[in-house]
């Protein structure tokens, strides 16, 4: 039987074509839903995301809003904005 | 292993990424000795007893699946697991499947390391596993993806935080690549044969084979990287804008850089040539994000002194920026000519293995342990310092041993005399690449000495911990 050479590419370019689309389907989405209208905020927000549940007093500059200091008790302090 | 606050709704599910970050401290410790033990054959190859189940044939598979799969797969379980909940002020959606993705990847990696020994292999780089096993990857897969995406779809902040990108195109693209290459018609419950043969097989190969680099090793790890660099630093990622730019740029090109792993094969001149011009393109991107990832210290880079996390997260993207430069060159066809099948394929690998998977793994993990149990710190913040150094010398020792064997095989190879004849026998070459792999295994031995020092302080942190389940933020603030 004769074969083409590389028929593997029948595969492989549509699926490419299908995953480009999806891509820019997702990157419609994204626009579409106001995802990228800030660009200086969730770098900011990530970081008053408060995990350091038992850490003693943090730089003041980092967390403005937290209260909770060394208290000393386990409980959380993941209230970081009023 | 249940929150001080009773509700399990409101606080987040701390448990699977406990599971994970500990099982990824102890399938580095496994997959690293077999590592160094294959360094070791390499340098004498008559170390270990002559049965088939200790040659470095079966054990070579095992140490990439240990490391890859094991390591890295529960690394990037427990921190997108840890990300997508902090970062979406979600539960994940469901404590069960996030359970079974936990146990379900466990019995892969035994299968695996049980199979591979015994001499059961589809054959195929990085995807060896036999196809009983495959489904069972796949059925994993498909429940990460449900657990991941239902808690971006359940988030309370309407922003995706950039890290879930990368996750989110890591576990999408990884079920695809992972689907099509691993197709296959059964002979038996322990072998299969692919559903491609030839150049075709070759071309699906590494179309995987490449893309698992591009979206398993480095879109999933570049999400570690976008959370815990600026959480370790204290301060913003230096452009979100640019981080945006990196992922979207990253995942509309890195498709087609496979065909760099076929150069001077069967495969046609125009596909190989199309994958080297994809993999000079993807240096743009790459390096945008490194510089990205390094600049966020601008301002705290004196936190660099002190801190041994920040050193290894920092040198982790030091490591990605030389490998992502070093491939690029290496794909260039007249380099590949004298690189391609030498050690310094080797080299690089690990300066993106060890380098940059490795440190932004152990980099994270340092960060992640203590809070998951309820701890403000590691048990020992000079035994991150050591391990720091130790794991630092013991890359440079291997990337910089391999660079020189690799370059002087590739040279000894195309030698050739005046009257046309090969001037070095290729048992030449691997004699001469004796020394090389000696200090190689050095640089082994370091990396797997640290890996241990953390093992110890893993143990020492947790050890009489009381595991914590952090509360959720309250949803009146969840509004951006």
């Amino acid at each position: 039987m004769h074969h083409r050479r590389m028929d593997i590419l029948y595969l492989l370019i549509p699926l490419s074509v299908v995953l480009a689309i999806a891509i820019g389907a997702a990157f419609w989405w994204a626009v579409r839903n106001d995802q990228f209208e800030d660009m200086e905020g969730p770098a900011h927000r990530l970081l008053l995301d408060d995990d350091d549940r038992a850490k003693p007093a943090r730089p003041p500059e980092a967390l403005p809003g937290d209260a909770s200091g060394p208290t000393g008790d386990r409980g959380p302090s993941d209230e970081p904005r009023q | 292993m249940q929150a001080a606050a009773g509700n399990p709704e409101e606080t987040y599910n701390y448990r699977v990424v406990r599971q994970f970050a500990i099982m990824t401290v102890v399938w580095g410790v496994v997959g690293m000795l077999v590592g160094v033990i294959i360094a070791a054959q390499l340098a004498w190859p008559e170390l270990l007893p002559s049965v088939p189940w200790l040659s470095y044939g079966r054990l070579r598979p095992l140490h990439t699946n240990a490391v890859i799969f094991a390591f890295g797969g529960c690394a990037l379980f427990a921190t997108s697991y840890y990300i997508v909940q902090r970062t979406c002020h979600a539960r994940l959606i469901s404590d069960r499947l996030a359970g079974f993705t936990f146990w379900g990847w466990q019995a892969v990696i035994v299968l695996a390391a049980v199979t591979l020994p015994l001499g059961m292999t589809q054959g195929k780089e990085y995807a060896e596993l036999e196809w009983p096993i495959d489904l069972l990857i796949a059925v994993v897969w498909v429940s990460y993806a449900i657990v991941f995406f239902g808690t971006i779809m359940k988030r309370r902040i309407p922003h995706i935080y950039v890290a879930n990108w990368f996750f989110g195109a890591f576990i999408l693209t990884v079920a695809i690549l992972h689907i099509v290459n691993s197709a296959a018609s059964p002979a038996s419950l322990t072998k299969s044969y692919s559903a491609y043969a030839g150049v075709q097989d070759a071309m699906i190969q590494w179309w995987y084979g490449h893309n698992a680099v591009g979206f398993f090793l480095t879109a999933g790890f570049l999400g570690m990287m976008y959370y815990f660099i600026p959480k370790q630093a204290e301060r913003p990622v230096y452009s979100y804008r640019l981080s945006v730019v990196h992922f979207w740029a990253l995942i509309f090109t890195y498709m087609w850089a496979g065909p760099h792993h076929l150069h001077y094969t069967a495969l046609p001149d125009w596909a190989q040539s199309l994958g080297m011009v994809f993999s000079l393109i993807l240096l743009a991107p790459s390096w945008g994000g490194m510089i990205n990832g390094i600049m966020t210290l601008s301002g705290a880079w004196h936190k660099l002194r002190t801190d041994p996390i920040l050193k290894f997260l920092v040198t982790s993207l030091s490591f990605y920026g030389m490998s992502t430069f070093e491939g690029p060159m290496m794909s260039i066809k007249t380099v590949n000519a004298l690189s391609h099948y030498t050690d310094w394929t080797i080299g690089h690998v690990h300066s993106g293995a060890l380098g940059w998977v490795g440190m932004i793994t152990i980099g994270s993990m340092y960060y992640l342990i203590p809070r998951l149990f309820g701890r403000t710190e590691m048990y020992s913040v000079r035994a991150i310092t050591l391990h720091f150094w130790v794991a630092t010398i013991g890359i440079v020792l291997y990337i910089t041993a391999m660079w020189i064997a690799g370059v002087m095989q590739g040279l000894m190879w195309r030698a050739v005399n005046a009257d046309g004849t090969l001037t070095y026998t290729f048992v030449e070459s691997v004699k001469a690449s004796w020394p090389y792999y000696v200090v190689r295994l050095v640089g082994g031995v370091l990396y797997l000495g640290g890996m241990l020092i953390m093992c110890w302080n893993v143990w020492k942190t947790v050890v009489g911990s009381r595991p914590v389940d952090a509360p959720i933020p309250a949803p009146a603030m969840a509004h951006a």
